[in-house]
Parts: C-alpha cells; structure tokens; sequence
C-alpha cells in the first residue's frame, strides 16, 4: 500500500506542478494578483506531496519491504539502521527522488522567504521552478520509477552496494543536491529577469543569498565526497578529475563567478547582462553534470547503471532548459539595460578579472571532459583526457588568479589604487617569501616548485588576513579601537577574508600532499615490517571480524617512529555475502593535520599480504580549507544586508562604521 | 581613462585570458590524451613501446598470477591477449572474467605494464569501451550481464496503478 501511496503522491505532485507552471506565469501575463498568489501555496503543497513519497519510499526501506524492486536491489533485511535509511537515496531511482525532493524544498523556500519580492518576480520564479519541477518529476515517474511492485517478491534483498555502505552516503548526496539544484533558483530568477526584461542591483541583492546557500551545500558537498573517495577506494587519492567530479566542480566555478559578479551588479549597476548569464550558465553546468552522471555515456568511477532511456530524457529535459533559456537570454539581453564601464583598476575591475579566470577554468574542465566524447562520435578514436590534462591547464589557470585574490578586496570601488596595496601586501608578500626560503630549506624531495606553492597559500591567507587587519586599521589606531572597529565590519567582508583564507588553507593542503607524501607498497607476513617517512609499520597479526552483514579480514600493525611507539592502525578487507563483493577498508592515523594511511590486498595462501602504505602530510587542509571556505559563504549569508526579508532599501540605509562591505 | 581605453583594456583582459586558456588546452590535449586500444589492437597495430595507452578486455581466466605485490593476468578480446603486469593493489572488483581497464604502456617484449587498473565499482556495469571492444569481437551481446556475474535477476513486472 506504501508504495501505490507514494506513486499517487508523485502523480499528484506532477499535477502540482503543472499548475504552477500556469497558473502564476498567467497572472503575470494578465496582471491578476490572484492568480500569481497562488503559487506560493502550490509550492508548499508540492513540496509536500513529494516528501510524502520520499518518505514512503524510506518507509518501504525501513520495512525491508521485498515486494518493491527498488528496495530489493538496493535492500538487505541484516543493513543496521543508518544504511537502510540511507539506501533510499544509494540508487539511481532513490536519488532522483531525492534530487526532487530538494526541489520542492527550495521551490516552498521561495515562497516562503520570497515575501519581500514584487509579485510578478515572485510568481514567474515560482514558475519556471514549476517547470523544472515537471520536466524532473516526469523523468522520475516515467523513466526512474521508485516504487515499481516485483512479483514474486524474494525473501531477502540484493544488498546495497558495499562501498555505499558507510555515514558518507548519508552526508555526500544530500549536500551535493542542496547546492545543485539550489543553484535553479539563481537560475529561475535569472530566466524571470528575462521575461520580465528589467534587471537592477535590487535583483542582485534577491538572488544572492540564494546563490551563496546553493554554493555553500555545493562547496561542502564537494569536500565530503572527496573526502570519501580519500578513505573508502583504498588507493588513498581525493580528487580523480573523473568525469563525474568534473560534474560537480564546473557548476561550482561557475557559482563562484557568479557570487563575485553579482556583487558587481550590486554595488555598481554593471555587468547585469554577465551576471545573468552565469545564472543560467551555473544551473545548465548542473543539469549536464545530471546528465553525465545518469547516461552512462562517459565512464566513470561512479556511474550509475546505464539505461538509454534516461540519457535520451535527460538530454531533453537539459536541452530544453538550456537551448531555452539561452534563446530567451538572446532574445531578451539587449533589452536590460546594461551599466556602465569602468576603470579597469578597481574593486570591479579585479572582479571581472576573476569571473575572466573563473569561466575560462570551467570552460577548460567542460572541454577536457566532453572532448572524449567529441572524438568518438567525429572520428571513432577512444581517448582518455585525465588528470596530466586538467593539472595543466587548470593549474595554469588558478595560479595567476590565487596571486591576484589578496588584491582584490583591498582594491576600492570605482577607482583603485593599485600600488597603494601592493604597499599594503608587502607585510604578507614579505612573510610568504619567507615561507618560500623556510619550506626550500627545510623539505627534503619534492618538486622545486613546491615551496613557492607554500608561498603562494602564505600570500593567499596571509592578504586574506591583511584585509581584515586594514579594516580595523592594525598598527595605526590603538588596540581598543581596533577591536571595535573589527566588531563593525560587517559579516560579509569577514565571509569574504574567511572564504579567501579557506582557498589558501586548501591550497597549502594540496601542495604539501602531492609533493611529500610519501608511499611503500610491499608483501608482508605476519611479523615483518616496512618503513613509510619516518615511521616503521609491523604486521601484528591477522583477524577474522564479522560485521552485522559482512565478514572481514584485519590486519593489525603496530606504529614506530624511532623508540617511541605511536599505538596501532587497522586495515581490512570486507566481505559482503549478498554481492559477493569486497571491499577495502584503509586504516588511517591522523598526525595533526598529517595521516597514515594502509591498505591491504587479499591474503594469499601463503600467508602474504600486500600491503600500502603511504604517509600523506598535512592532507587534512585540503578538506579543513573547503570546510572555512563554506564557513565564510555561511557567515556572508547571515549579513544583514542579504538578510531574506529585510527590509526595503529606504530602511536599511543604516551608518556603517566601515566602507561599502566587500564582495 | 577614456571610455574607449576603458573598453580596449576589458577587451584586452578578456581575450589575454581567453586565449592563455585555449593555449594551455590545445597544448594539454596534444600532450596528454591517452588512447584506449582492445588487446587485437594492439596486435595488429604495432603500438609502439612506450607510448601510454589504456588496454581494456577481459581478465583471460585462469590468467591471475600473484607473486608478492606483483600480478600479472591477460587481458583478452577473444580475439587476441596480451600479458599485463602490475605492482600494486588490485582493485576491489578485480576478478577472472570480469571488465577491465588498465593504464600503462607496452614493453619492448609485447607485455603491457600498467600503473592503474581500474574495475567498475558497480558489478552490473561493463566499462562502455570494454564493451563496445567486445561486442566488435561477438563475445558480448546488448543486454547481457557482464559475463561471470550471477545471471537472471528477478525482474520487475508491473508499475502500481498502470
């Protein structure tokens, strides 16, 4: 009964959703504050009716029920708890429920907090979210149906695929669909704009707590999921420049630029037609990310079982939206009316340069990801573009941007004087090339260019800092007035310093990890040793293990470094009866910010067992540095200026103790 | 500034970086794309030693061989094998039988050394160019399981409510 429940719910909320594609987008044509009311009430009623499925389906998870062959392929009756929770969403029709679900989340969001829209923006928004709404809740219910009955049902279930199993699963998709699809709603403001073909720098302050919510769940669910590839594959990498990654990081960049041009658009009244652009751009990058993702038409670490029919669905569904929009964007763009220019010096200035570097680094990740692709179809050749390729070029990229970040938000608005803070930088130039003589000193191994990475991380947090000491005026006004200074500065600027500080942070992370880890990969028998860094690693002994649906094999080492004995790690292998699978448990010790990290082969008769070892230093900043950068979006969210619902412009003239708040 | 030197220098910026961007492309795509070849490929095209490549087929069963932290196996078509080995942790869903993928370049002697091996996390799915590879040699049908893989799964019958 459950599942017909949710299928019903499902129906009904495509129903919903048709309605508020019309209903609203006809009172806008008409002028009828009636009509487009309605569609806040739809969007709450949709969201409802789809988590009313969702939830039926966790039920059908919750209860094992074998009679749904969604949960039989996904489903084990043994799963502990969290798993069969998280299960719902370990598949592709699970996950694209979910995918909807947050949908309705931010559709009902909208309505919710859109109450200091004009009703026209309001209803058209609701709208075009209605419409991506129905195109995703159709692909679920024709092509991806959750709830589909098996006859005969079988007494146990497949299993869940063993690598899902773990808390990752639980945290990963979630925040990665929040920012995803938070990122339609910049886009149907953005397609809104369009329709209504007038755009200012009120839109801009509208979109943008939006943009920056989407890009905060996107920037930690990026993290999360790399974090998780780091411990659970057993090969110890965090970033494979696999296709579906690549997904992932282009609507990112692409947000990012479009968090710094909206600022512009802000503050100045310029590059409005830019700005919509890139909201379009961010969402359309998401849905080919979607796409990529659910074809099976690139091969990936993650792909999802391949079925045709989908691919050909969401094809349309994306060429729908993006031929669409884009056409309207054509259409409409020469009628917004577009700022004016500005000196090329300057806060704006610097912004544009980094929406340059921005577009063109998601241009390169776009190209070497689908240029595969182009080649086949052009000439049948079957080619690889992997990570050579994206180091490179994007590589390239950002490190004439990472040296341009402290400059920016030193720059003034209108008119920036830019020896005036490269005086300001010299205290943080002047630190980071001492990092860079310290680091060269001290490393033994390691690219020669690795201690000038340092150096550049140094610039980029210490310029992040720089900022903020300028605002409280450190070393020229007295302590008690820097602190209250600093206690002024509005939550946005300290989101821009901690975000900033955070790409430096991840920076230092990724050049100390891919310069000086270092790896042992031998074959052990019980009581033999290998030495990673400074470490010496001893096979203790073997362990058979059982899990409440696995079995495993662990392999218990004892930790030296000279005398001093450091405790153990444990790596294993498990094995999963319903799949007949394994999967490889890495054993990590983490050192500061530094980590161990061993993983084991299956024992050979023999009794050897072959064995990783890497020691991976300061690995950690890599994820930490994300976690700050989400940090700072979140803190810039809460800036009273972006507040949802504040009040209108007029009011909110408040003194502010320092100058205009920076991006 | 004028206006017009305003503009020239926004235009400046933007085609200084598109074009650096289209340098760094076109030049990485030159160096450091990697072909897929099938192991009849590979026979018949003289593959010159050394070149990177990746090398995908079927682990030949009864092909596995451990010593140490050093495997080798054969990765065939049906067609043609060819010797792979590989030092290292094989991963998960690396099996006799089983969809592969391996990175590495050909030795002088006519045995692929890889550096990464790559099974598919999901046991259903055959990496798309391993199975166009084998549908080309007639091993390997549309809508076959990856062959080893418990065939005949239940399937489902009918939507609630059609």
């Amino acid at each position: 009964m459950t599942a017909e429940l949710g299928q019903y719910a499902l129906i009904l909320a495509l129903a919903l959703s048709l309605l508020q594609v019309a209903l609203p987008a006809w009172g806008a044509a008409k002028g009828d504050a009636v009509l487009m009311g309605v569609a806040g009430p739809i969007a709450f009623a949709l969201f409802a009716f789809i988590a009313f499925a969702f939830g039926a389906l966790v039920e059908l998870y919750l209860s094992s029920d074998f009679t749904v062959a969604n949960v039989v392929e996904n489903s084990h009756s043994q799963m502990p708890l969290i798993y069969k929770i998280t299960s719902t969403w370990g598949n592709h029709e699970g996950s694209m429920l979910l995918w909807v679900l947050v949908l309705g989340v931010f559709g009902a969001l909208v309505a919710l907090f859109g109450s200091n829209l004009p009703d026209r923006l309001k209803a058209l928004v609701l709208s075009v979210q209605g419409a991506i709404a129905t195109a995703f809740l159709a692909f679920v219910i024709f092509t991806s149906n959750p709830f589909l009955r098996l006859v005969p049902p079988p007494a146990e279930g497949r299993d869940l695929n063993p690598i899902l199993q773990d808390p990752g699963l639980a945290i990963h998709p979630p925040l990665l669909y929040l920012g995803y699809v938070g990122l339609s709603v910049s886009f149907s403001f953005a397609v809104a704009a369009l329709i209504e073909g007038r755009i200012d720098a009120a839109w801009a302050r509208w979109t943008r707590p939006w943009t920056l919510a989407a890009w905060v769940f996107l920037t930690l669910g990026i993290a999360m999921g790399s974090y998780w590839a780091y411990y659970e594959l057993g090969w110890g990498g965090w970033w494979f420049w696999d296709p579906v990654e690549n997904a992932s990081l282009m609507p990112w960049l692409a947000a990012t630029a479009l968090l710094h041009s909206a600022v512009v658009m802000e503050k100045r009244d310029a590059l409005k037609v830019w700005t919509v652009l890139l909201a379009i751009l961010a969402f359309s990058l998401s849905l080919v990310g979607t796409f990529l993702v659910r074809s099976g038409v690139l091969t990936s670490v993650h792909a999802f079982a391949a079925d045709p029919t989908r691919g050909v669905f969401i094809l349309a569904i994306l060429t729908f939206f993006i031929a669409g929009s884009l056409t309207l964007f054509a259409l409409r763009a020469s009628a917004l009316r577009q700022g004016g220019l500005f000196a090329p010096v300057s806060r704006e200035g610097a912004l544009v340069l980094n929406n340059l570097f921005l577009t063109a680094a998601t241009f390169s990740v776009l190209v070497g990801t689908l240029y595969p692709l182009a080649l086949e179809a052009l000439t049948g050749a079957k080619i690889t573009v992997g990570p050579p390729y994206f180091n490179l070029v994007f590589g390239g990229l950002m490190i004439p941007l990472l040296f341009a970040m402290p400059f920016g938000p030193l720059l003034a608005w209108k008119r920036g004087d830019l020896l005036g803070v490269a005086q300001r930088l010299m205290l943080a130039a002047g630190l980071a090339v001492v990092a860079v003589v310290v680091t060269a000193a001290a490393a033994d191994g390691g690219s020669v260019f690795a201690p000038v990475g340092v150096g550049l991380a140094a610039f980029v947090i210490l310029g992040a800092l720089t900022d903020l000491a300028e605002r409280a005026g450190l070393g020229k006004v007295s302590a008690r007035v820097a602190l209250r200074r600093l206690t002024g500065v509005p939550r946005s600027a300290y989101g821009t310093s901690i975000a900033h500080l955070g790409v430096g942070v991840c920076l230092l992370g990724i050049v100390c990890e891919a310069s000086w880890s270092t790896e042992t990969i031998t074959s052990l028998r019980v009581g033999d040793s290998l030495k990673v860094g400074t470490r010496t690693l001893t096979l203790e002994r073997m362990e058979n293990r059982t899990g409440p649906n696995f079995r495993a094999r662990t392999a218990v080492f004892s930790i030296r470094e000279g005398a001093v004995s450091q405790g153990t790690v444990e790596a294993s292998r498990r094995h999963f009866a319903a799949r007949q699978m394994g999967t490889t448990e890495a054993g990590i010790r983490t050192f500061g910010a530094s980590q161990l990290y061993v993983s084991v082969a299956e024992e050979t008769a023999d009794g050897h067992v072959a064995v990783r070892a890497s020691f991976k230093p300061r690995v950690l900043l890599i994820w930490l540095g994300a976690v700050v950068m989400a940090l700072g979006g979140a803190l810039s969210l809460t800036d009273r200026r972006l507040r949802v619902g504040a009040p209108k412009p007029s009011a909110r003239r408040l003194p502010q103790p320092a100058p205009t708040p920076a991006e | 500034m004028t206006r017009k030197g305003r503009r020239l220098v926004m235009i400046g910026a933007g085609v200084g970086v598109l074009g650096l961007a289209a340098a760094l492309i076109l030049s990485a795509l030159n160096d450091t794309i990697v072909f897929f070849r099938t192991p009849t490929e590979v026979a018949q095209q003289q593959v010159v030693p050394g070149t990177r490549l990746r090398l995908g087929g079927l682990v030949e069963t009864g092909s596995v061989a451990k010593a140490g932290t050093l495997t080798t196996f054969a990765v065939t078509d049906g067609n043609a094998a060819v010797k792979v080995s590989y030092s290292g942790i094989l991963p998960d869903l690396f099996r006799e039988g089983q969809g592969v993928v391996a990175e590495g370049a050909l030795q002088p002697d006519g045995s692929f050394k890889a550096d990464s091996v790559l099974a598919k996390h999901d046991e259903r799915y055959m990496p798309r160019e391993v199975a166009d590879a084998l549908k080309a040699q007639g091993v390997w049908k549309e809508g076959d399981r990856a062959p080893g893989t418990a065939a005949g799964g239940p399937t489902p019958v009918r939507a609630p409510g059609s």
